[in-house]
């Protein structure tokens, strides 16, 4: 008799190819324009990919657009306000795009002149091209999964919970489907789904997995697991 | 470590945890791909010293990759020198008859190299004209390495033509480039952490080479490594020295070259020594440009280093030091904006009282300074060295080339 068995779970890294659009900003209203007018991969670039650029450096702000009105600009307030946006709180990047040119648009409603760059950099645009690539690890069992998570490529966490929910169409990410559709563990799926990359990056998702792996596998031990 | 003796296996000692493997699994996306290389040097200048690395490198990880030079009379060197300067903003002279015969020589140089590949970067003006001469197969891209942010009209207009024909372009800093209607990405340069330059030393051969240099270490040295030219504001730094030098008794050194072939060179030097005066704590270096080690063991040395420009290329020094855990006070500038993260790795400044500032600054916590030079260390391990670049070049083969 032919027993399917699960498909594994194959870890992918990813780099990213960074492409310039000739688009750029010098004060918050172009910032706003060319935000509206910039492709969906740029939105997703500068504030999605932040986590794959910057995962080790602490004190930024989340995103490009709050870095660069608070760091070039020098508009704290603005900064701030564009730094508290979690990308993850939204149902698509048309809806992120629309928050954050909604909050430029209140802020410089009132101000005269538009604050804009004197000594510091204008805003560039860029979308990336994610390409992915093979790390050799593959998991059939939970076990097996806790172990590659551990020492795979930060790159791999980026790509299967940050780039399948957001553009490869996996709302809940790679990590979670394959819990919860191969292996059965819905909860754990559900659980792992609901980590918000906002406040930790990558790292830190990575630890929050382990944690909630580790305690399946401790209810497994002591029999309790499906 | 002769470079011809280097292979991937060599940086996994000074490559961050996995980049060497990932990069091996990136690489055989791309196996048995044919990658060109195309430049007007085989030695001296940024772009031979990388080339000289990578493509052996390339080699190595499975991609069939050449490096060709073109070859030019000194009409055409000099031609292609003023739309060097041209490009980057200075005003230059150019007749018809220098245009075409620019023209003419890359037409011979096609004719005689038949560039091919499934991918041909051909690097910085001198080359770039050799796409008229494209075959149908393979994609070619054209990888400019200067800072094109404020050409002078006529050059820029007379290149473009030849830029549009490329399937993209490649440049360094979003701030270089110009409005395209091709793709352009983004590739940051890199230093060889293995190169004589950044090559591990040992205490005694820094001392050594010190003392060659007389360089006494009895006090912090500030030190900043940069050809003498107005835009790295020597006389800044030694203003910003000045203001230092009421609060802590430290020395500076100004290390660099390109006054002996360079009139303006060594007009600049000479203000900078006149500056200096008969302070015995400034010491002014003008080094070969093959003082390699020499500059390897004044980073290594120095306390602090000083990249204080006003106008900046990559300007890959501050890498260079923060790879041997110095903070850097640099110039927020081209690409020292990039390098520098700022209050992490060193600070960015915009005047000479910034720069001073923040050198006492420092002085004053030592415990900063190394923490901000480990950090440093770490952020050029990750953005900066060789793998990173072998990294996003394997990466445009594999986008571009399918």
């Amino acid at each position: 008799m032919d027993m399917a068995q699960p498909a594994p779970f194959v870890f992918f890294g990813c780099v990213e190819l960074r492409e310039l659009l000739g688009l750029r900003a010098r004060d918050e209203r172009e910032l706003m324009e060319q935000l509206e007018r910039a492709p969906l991969g740029a939105v997703y670039y500068h504030t999605h990919s932040v986590f794959l650029r910057h995962y080790q450096v602490t004190g930024a702000y989340p995103n490009d657009f709050a870095n660069w009105v608070a760091a070039q600009v020098r508009d704290q307030v603005l900064g701030e306000r564009l730094a508290v946006v979690d990308p993850f709180a939204f149902g698509s990047l048309e809806a992120l795009r629309d928050e954050l040119v909604s909050i430029i648009d209140h802020h410089i409603a009132t101000l005269h002149p538009v604050p804009r760059v004197v000594f510091g950099d204008p805003f560039f645009f860029v979308q990336s091209h994610v390409i992915e690539v093979p790390t050799g690890l593959e998991a059939r069992t939970l076990g097996e999964f806790r172990r590659c998570l551990a020492e795979v490529d930060a790159s791999s966490i980026y790509f299967h919970a940050l780039e399948s929910k957001v553009r490869r169409g996996h709302p809940r990410g790679d990590f979670a489907d394959w819990l919860g559709e191969a292996r059965g563990r819905e909860s754990l799926a559900e659980e792992i789904a609901r980590i918000n990359p906002y406040l930790g990056g990558l790292e830190e998702i990575r630890l929050r997995i382990l944690r909630l792996v580790d305690a399946a596998l401790g209810e497994e031990a002591q029999g309790g697991g499906p | 470590m002769a470079p011809s003796t280097l292979t991937i296996e060599d940086y996994r000692e000074v490559a961050p945890k996995g980049a060497v493997d990932f990069l091996l699994r990136l690489a055989e996306r791309a196996r048995g791909r044919r990658f060109l290389h195309v430049n007007s040097t085989r030695v001296g200048g940024g772009v031979a010293e990388i080339l000289s690395r990578l493509v052996p490198i390339m080699g190595d990880l499975g991609i069939k990759t050449a490096w060709e030079v073109i070859e030019g009379d000194p009409e055409f060197f000099a031609t292609t020198k003023a739309f060097h300067n041209a490009l980057q903003g200075t005003e230059q002279v150019f007749t018809e008859a220098l245009l075409e015969h620019y023209l003419e020589v890359n037409r011979a140089n096609a004719e005689r190299l038949r560039p091919a590949g499934d991918l041909v970067l051909i690097h910085d003006p001198q080359p770039a004209a050799m796409i008229e001469s494209r075959p149908p197969e393979g994609r070619w891209a054209w990888r400019c390495h200067i800072d094109l942010s404020t050409p002078q009209r006529r050059p820029w207009a007379f290149l473009r033509r030849y830029v549009l024909r490329y399937d993209a372009a490649v440049f360094s800093l979003p701030a270089f480039a110009q409005w395209l209607p091709i793709p352009q990405f983004l590739v940051y340069p890199s230093i060889d952490p293995l190169a004589e330059k950044n090559r591990r030393m040992t205490k005694s051969e820094i001392a050594k080479t010190l003392g060659a240099l007389q360089v006494p270490d009895d006090k912090p040295i500030l030190l900043q490594v940069s050809r003498f030219d107005r835009f790295k504001d020597p006389i800044g730094v030694i203003n910003a020295y000045r203001m230092v030098k009421r609060y802590h008794d430290v020395r500076l050194v100004l290390a660099g070259g390109g006054a002996t072939d360079d009139p303006e060179g060594a007009q600049v030097l000479a203000e900078v020594r006149e500056a200096a005066g008969r302070d015995p704590d400034i010491l002014v270096l003008d080094l070969p440009s093959n003082a390699h080690l020499q500059i390897n063991a004044l980073q290594r040395a120095a306390a602090i280093v000083v990249q204080k420009s006003t106008r900046e290329g990559f300007g890959l020094t501050v890498a260079e030091a923060m790879w041997k855990g110095k903070p850097v006070v640099g110039g927020a500038t081209g690409g020292i904006t990039v390098q520098i993260l700022y209050g992490v790795t060193g600070y960015t400044v915009n005047s000479v009282e910034g720069a001073a500032y923040r050198i006492r600054y420092l002085l004053s916590n030592p415990a900063l300074m190394r923490k901000m030079g480990e950090a440093g260390r770490e952020h050029v391990r990750r953005n900066f060295l060789i793998t990173r670049h072998l990294r996003d070049y394997l990466s445009l083969l594999v986008h571009l080339t399918g």
